[in-house]
């Protein structure tokens, strides 16, 4: 069998096209590369849900623990503290287990317990609360001078939010933005390691090099593969959110971006 | 109910729990020291050191933390063994590789093959210990790298415009100002090294986590004087406690550092606790 | 061919010297969640069938034994990396399995797997949804049958699932499940029982010979006796001999 028939048969099969089982002896190594780069799908789906739905979240949040209002402050500090204070682990067991109980009260909470909905709740829910802490360092560190300005220029409300605070905000929040964004795509790993279960063997890049390392019983290869492929998405994340970064930072002179950036290289 | 939580399982959790606190405060000076050889590898002058800097830190901080303990741990542990190998039997005739097994002199066994079970367990933990440091090491790199591009250059210049060699600028100036900028990511990053012990039981220590599965999962009569159903749930909501409560003890201790830095600097929190003052 | 033969000898000796150094104490890895094979009982040390069986063998074999849990994911890795010198952990003898490490031979009859469900369901065979643990030989079974896999990383999960209504049933050893069955009321063995694999052996290393033919004969010799029979109705793991 060659390595495109294999491309053919299992580079889908994460999401379930392709061949219903999955290669049972004589392994090769185009099987592994491609069978573990089928469930990166996974990974990348889980990762870019997570992050597109939390940065919303996350700003709220953030905005939340920064007001004086203690209705809004308290929830969002208890939020963030819950979900960054105890590990992904424990939250996925719990999400799990919350999920199964609301499935007997009502069958709209059915696909809750499937993996592609359920840890994508708990993914987004815990990116939402490591950025937002993150946001909110941010919004503390803005300069002064750049808020007393927008108050001289007139800017208020809504507009000096839109304005001033919130590009500031990411700009000064990116780099560790950056390094969440990272944090959160090695976190979707944890999927069906240990919350959720693997259905149709259709499961994550990890379920399929674990899956290898199982049945070749030698570690050392499918786990650097895997590995590889893991390299290979943080080096795209860092190069998008590094483009946007050179947005962000535009207005600056040229020597001032890179010194901010290792600034504030704070990791979640 | 007392009975219940003393049997010999409940105190290898209670005995876990030192286990996870002892590797984390081990585990963190470590992954200092590791993280500070990096950073100062990479701004090296020479090349090669510099390269191997940046890909140490590059390539850790890629790997997501799993894969990593999956297979690092074996290869660490076969690395030891094949080094001890090498030095006490050189005139070893044998492969190392025996079809899928790695076999080394018996004097090169790490532990010794007959060594206590405590033995065993200890060194189980110090690979454990080095994983974890290595791995962190890396983050704490990056953290450094950046806190020592971060001190200003002026800084610098006016320490060699006195005449102090390149060794003594660094030990001397960058050095101790370094900390400041570098401790935001240090608290952050010792949160999440906090966050990952339940990651433990992968690398063969036997963790809260892995007592909390075991305990808490359903018995059956006949192999219990304590039968009961699925209670991993309450297990994990000791855990729980357990985590946040740890969690927010580290984090009063961080913010009163982060006070004392950020008094009197001209940003929005700074400001803010003018105000309060 | 004579010459061969005397450095065959003469390795033979060298890996029996370095043996004996190397083995005065050898360890018994297994996983510690499977009951009635190997569990961790109220103190907190492995118990179960595999326990006694263990101890007895060693007696026989007269050697030091020393029991040490690993996760099922890695524990052949870990045996043939050389952390631990033996897997006695309910592992069924199949042909991938002894690619990579040998076997004794076996010490419990072939078990029949067999499927646990909600008492009085039917099951659907082609449609239906079945919960394993990955990496088992059930797994690959349903996931052949051409019905619906669900895989979780321990067995408890798998009867949790079957609890739960998430899977219809599940597939695992029948001496796992009886004491499951007996205890709880709502579940119930459905279905026929399905032989996979081999009986249950001894794994170690492939360049381990030595200490695998000792545990050979500690086996033959147990099962001679009677007294293997004896351990295997104690625990309830199958047929005798």
């Amino acid at each position: 069998m060659s390595c495109w028939e294999t491309i053919a048969d299992y580079s889908l099969r994460s999401i379930g096209i392709g061949e219903r089982l999955l290669p049972r002896e004589n392994f090769t190594l185009c099987q592994q590369v491609v069978l573990i780069g089928s469930g990166m799908i996974w990974n990348i789906y889980f990762g870019v849900i997570a992050l597109v739905s939390g940065f919303f979240l996350a700003t709220a949040v953030a905005l939340g623990k920064a007001t004086a209002n203690p209705l809004l402050r308290k929830p969002s500090e208890w939020f963030i503290f819950v979900f960054r204070g105890s590990p992904l682990f424990i939250q996925f067991f719990f999400a799990y287990f919350a999920f199964l109980s609301l499935k007997s009260v009502s069958p709209i909470f059915d696909p809750f317990t499937a993996a592609w909905l359920g840890a994508a709740i708990v993914l987004f829910l815990n990116t939402a609360a490591y950025s937002g802490e993150i946001f909110y360092g941010a919004l503390l560190s803005i300069p002064k001078g750049d808020l007393d300005a927008a108050d001289a220029y007139g800017f208020s409300g809504w507009t000096k939010f839109r304005k001033i605070t919130w590009p500031t905000m990411l700009r000064l929040a990116w780099p560790a933005y950056t390094n969440e964004a990272i944090f959160l795509f090695h976190a979707t790993t944890l999927v069906y390691l240990s919350g959720f279960p693997a259905w149709r063997q259709k499961g994550d890049a990890l379920y399929y090099a674990s899956y290898f390392a199982d049945k070749t019983f030698n570690p050392f290869v499918p786990y650097p593969i895997l590995a590889g492929y893991f390299i290979l998405v943080t080096l795209v994340i860092i190069s998008l959110f590094g483009l946007m970064n050179r947005r962000l930072n535009r207005h600056l002179p040229q020597d001032v971006r890179g010194r901010i950036r290792l600034r504030m290289n704070l990791i979640r | 109910m007392a009975c219940y939580l003393t049997t010999g399982k409940h105190m290898a959790i209670y005995w876990s729990v030192g286990t996870v606190l002892l590797l984390l405060a081990i585990t963190a000076p470590v992954a200092l020291a590791f993280g500070f050889a990096g950073a100062a590898a990479a701004r090296s002058r020479f090349l090669p050191l510099s390269l191997l800097g940046r890909g140490y830190v590059a390539i850790v901080r890629g790997v997501p933390d799993i894969a990593f303990f999956l297979f690092f741990v074996i290869a660490l542990d076969q690395f030891f063994e094949w080094i001890r190998h090498e030095v006490k039997c050189p005139d070893w005739d044998q492969p190392i590789r025996q079809g899928n097994d790695f076999v080394v002199c018996a004097a090169a066994k790490l532990p010794q093959g007959n060594s206590a079970q405590w033995i065993h367990e200890t060194y189980g933990f110090f690979l454990a210990v080095l994983t974890f440091a290595i791995v962190f090491g890396a983050f704490a790199a990056n953290v450094l790298y950046g806190a020592m591009r971060a001190v200003p250059r002026a800084q610098l210049e006016t320490a060699e415009a006195y005449g102090m060699s390149q060794r003594q600028c660094f030990w001397r100036i960058l050095v101790p100002q370094m900390w400041v900028f570098a401790l935001p990511g240090l608290s952050n990053l010792w949160m999440v090294l906090i966050k990952a012990t339940p990651l433990l039981f992968l690398l063969g220590v036997e963790d809260i986590v892995y007592w909390a599965r075991e305990l808490g999962g359903s018995k059956t009569p006949r192999f219990t004087d304590y039968p009961h159903g699925d209670w991993r749930m309450w297990y994990f909501l000791g855990l729980l406690v357990f985590y946040l409560a740890f969690t927010r003890v580290s984090e009063v201790a961080l913010d009163r550092i982060m006070k004392r830095l950020t008094k009197g600097q001209a940003t929005t929190g700074g400001e803010a606790q003018r105000k309060t003052a | 061919m004579k010459k061969l033969m005397i450095g065959t000898a003469a390795l033979a000796m060298l890996a029996g010297a370095a043996w004996a150094e190397s083995h005065s104490v050898v360890r018994m890895g297994t996983e510690g969640a499977y009951a009635p094979y190997n569990f961790i009982n109220d103190a907190g040390e492995v118990d179960g069938f595999e326990r006694d069986l263990g101890d007895e063998l060693c007696k026989r074999a007269e050697l030091t034994c020393e029991w040490v849990t690993n996760e099922w994911d890695s524990i052949i890795p870990n045996l043939v990396s050389g952390n631990y010198d033996t897997i006695i952990a309910g592992m069924s003898i199949t042909d991938e399995r002894d690619e990579v490490i040998d076997f004794t031979q076996n010490y419990t009859q072939p078990d029949p797997s067999a499927f646990l469900a909600p008492e009085g369901a039917e099951l659907d065979m082609e449609g239906g949804i079945f919960a394993a643990q990955s990496g088992t030989i059930q797994a690959s079974y349903i996931a052949e049958m051409g019905a619906t896999l669900v895989e979780f990383a321990t067995p408890d999960e798998t009867i949790a699932a079957v609890r739960n209504g998430e899977a219809d049933a599940v597939l695992a050893d029948k001496a796992f499940l009886s004491p499951i069955a007996e205890a709880d009321a709502e579940l119930a063995f459905a279905g026929d029982d399905v032989l996979i694999g081999g009986g249950i052996g001894m794994g170690l290393r492939e360049s381990d010979g030595e200490l695998r033919a000792k545990f050979d004969a500690a086996i033959q010799s147990m099962k001679d006796d009677g007294t293997l029979n004896d351990l295997i109705t104690k625990w309830e793991v199958g047929e005798t001999f």
